[in-house]
């Protein structure tokens, strides 16, 4: 089997445009979560997001562009240039004719179809503009990057909800490591912050109207957010013979089905995925230094993974650091697994564990160290990160310091 | 129909019960109704009553809606319907 190793990283999100800048907000605990700004958010019983600010399409795409890219997509190729750049690869020849893109995302172009509703449904329009299909389907991200980088192996898209885009990655960590492909453009990406987006998550009435605090006593729910996080995966020794900078290696991953219940979480199936995880990565639960937790600040998520984390650490539950990044940057919901994995980069490579914000009180069924409202310095070797999504398909990936 | 048959008949459904089976003492819970249907209760309520009803999964007890029985979930409904009937 071959080892697989990030060389590149990229994001778009409610904390930075930039890998540089959204570790350097994670280190400062910066919380991007504030007043929706969007068409009718008076309509919305939920008003507040982690919305990505100052990033406008014009001058950025241009207009035949803008009529094909949502804004899944426009925060994709933003992402996925940071990311194929720092890598190095240019993909051509043999490279790109067996490199590929897997990406994950829950609701793809929700924009465009909110929009367009609005068009026809609202407005009484009985006209919508050619491009409809192409720039809301859910592969539309996919498709645009493997065009600009000329990737022309395996490509598509994953759906799995909250797990989407630790799925993505997972697919195409599988591909480099069976020696499918060398090299893979990955990760995730989510824009859903538009009033049908948001109105259809208020119906769960299991969002916060104030803020996301994971594991906090007082949580009282979740907060959406939007954005993309693009790594580059690439073959160890195709890395090394190239002296490509590495950022750390994809020791291993594992998935699991709850098979039980469409939207409460299930210990068992989240303890499945994380012990998985270890195995497959050839790990010891002593290893781990990190978690980045799914942490949705919910009361079920929270309370049910801490369990499963204490299921399947034992004693060492009490010396792992555990942090939900959601309460900096929201739930990304499909891309959020993504944007979340840097969180595990910065902690194996300069040893900074992003905090978990918002924590007001301790909650004893959520009794691990969960970084409470300031990063820490801390010398981790092995990362987990932690996706469980609605419908109990759970995924998570182990990085290990290179 | 009054509040309380119409009540009743809406957690009756969700229950999957027969509306005599119901009662004002009878908890959701007795009546098998789980989280999911709770929240569906609620909806169907305020699209019954015309009302939102503040319920938040995640803290059901610090909502500003008493969901502990069907008689309290008719009192809720009446104080709402009073509140938001000028709104």
């Amino acid at each position: 089997m071959k080892r697989v190793v990030i060389t590149g990283a990229g994001t778009i999100n409610p904390l930075g445009h930039s890998v540089a800048d959204t570790f350097a907000a994670m280190r400062e605990g910066v919380c991007g979560i504030g007043p929706l700004d969007i068409r009718d958010v008076d309509r919305l019983q939920i008003q507040i997001g982690g919305q990505v600010k100052g990033f406008e399409a014009e001058g950025r795409y241009n207009r035949q562009q803008i009529s094909l890219y949502d804004r899944f997509t426009q925060f994709t190729l933003a992402a996925a240039r940071e990311a194929i750049e720092q890598s190095g690869l240019i993909f051509e020849g043999e490279l790109a004719a067996r490199s590929g893109v897997v990406l994950g995302t829950a609701g793809g172009g929700v924009s465009t179809w909110d929009d367009n509703y609005r068009a026809v449904y609202e407005e009484g329009k009985n006209r919508v503009h050619p491009f409809v299909v192409p720039k809301l389907m859910n592969n539309a991200a996919a498709s645009h990057v493997s065009m600009e980088w000329n990737l022309k192996g395996p490509s598509f898209t994953v759906s799995t909800a909250c797990a989407s885009s630790n799925h993505a990655m997972a697919q195409a960590f599988m591909m480099i490591r069976s020696g499918m492909a060398p090299a893979m453009v990955t990760g995730g990406s989510e824009s859903m912050l538009c009033f049908g987006g948001v109105k259809a998550w208020e119906g769960l009435r299991v969002m916060s109207k104030d803020a996301c605090r994971p594991f906090s006593a007082n949580r009282n729910g979740m907060v959406q957010g939007e954005g993309a996080g693009i790594f580059v995966f690439e073959e160890y020794e195709h890395a090394r013979a190239r002296g490509a900078e590495i950022l750390c290696e994809v020791a291993g991953f594992a998935m699991s089905s709850d098979a039980s219940d469409i939207v409460m979480p299930s210990k068992n199936g989240a303890a499945r995925a994380m012990a998985g995880a270890l195995k497959d990565a050839g790990l010891n639960a002593s290893d781990v230094g990190y978690i980045n937790a799914h942490g949705t600040g919910t009361a079920a998520n929270d309370k049910t993974e801490c369990a499963a984390v204490a299921d399947v650490f034992g004693p060492h539950a009490d010396n792992l650091m555990i942090s939900s990044t959601k309460s900096m940057h929201g739930h990304l919901i499909g891309g959020t697994g993504a944007v979340e994995l840097l969180a595990c980069i910065m902690a194996l490579r300069d040893g900074v564990i992003a905090p978990t914000i918002g924590y007001e009180e301790p909650d004893p069924e959520c009794a691990l160290d969960v970084v409470p409202n300031e990063a820490r310095d801390a010398k981790v070797d092995v990362a987990l990160s932690n996706a469980f999504a609605f419908g109990g398909m759970n995924a998570v990936i182990a990085l290990r310091k290179t | 129909m009054s509040v309380k048959d119409q009540v009743i008949a809406i957690i009756a459904e969700q229950a999957l019960l027969e509306p005599q089976d119901v009662t004002l003492d009878s908890t959701l819970e007795s009546l098998g109704i789980d989280s999911m249907g709770v929240v569906e209760s609620i909806f169907a309520i305020e699209e019954a009553f015309d009302i939102t009803v503040p319920f938040n999964a995640n803290a059901p007890q610090e909502s500003d809606f008493d969901i502990t029985s069907v008689a309290t979930i008719i009192a809720g409904i009446e104080r709402l319907r009073a509140q938001q009937a000028t709104g």
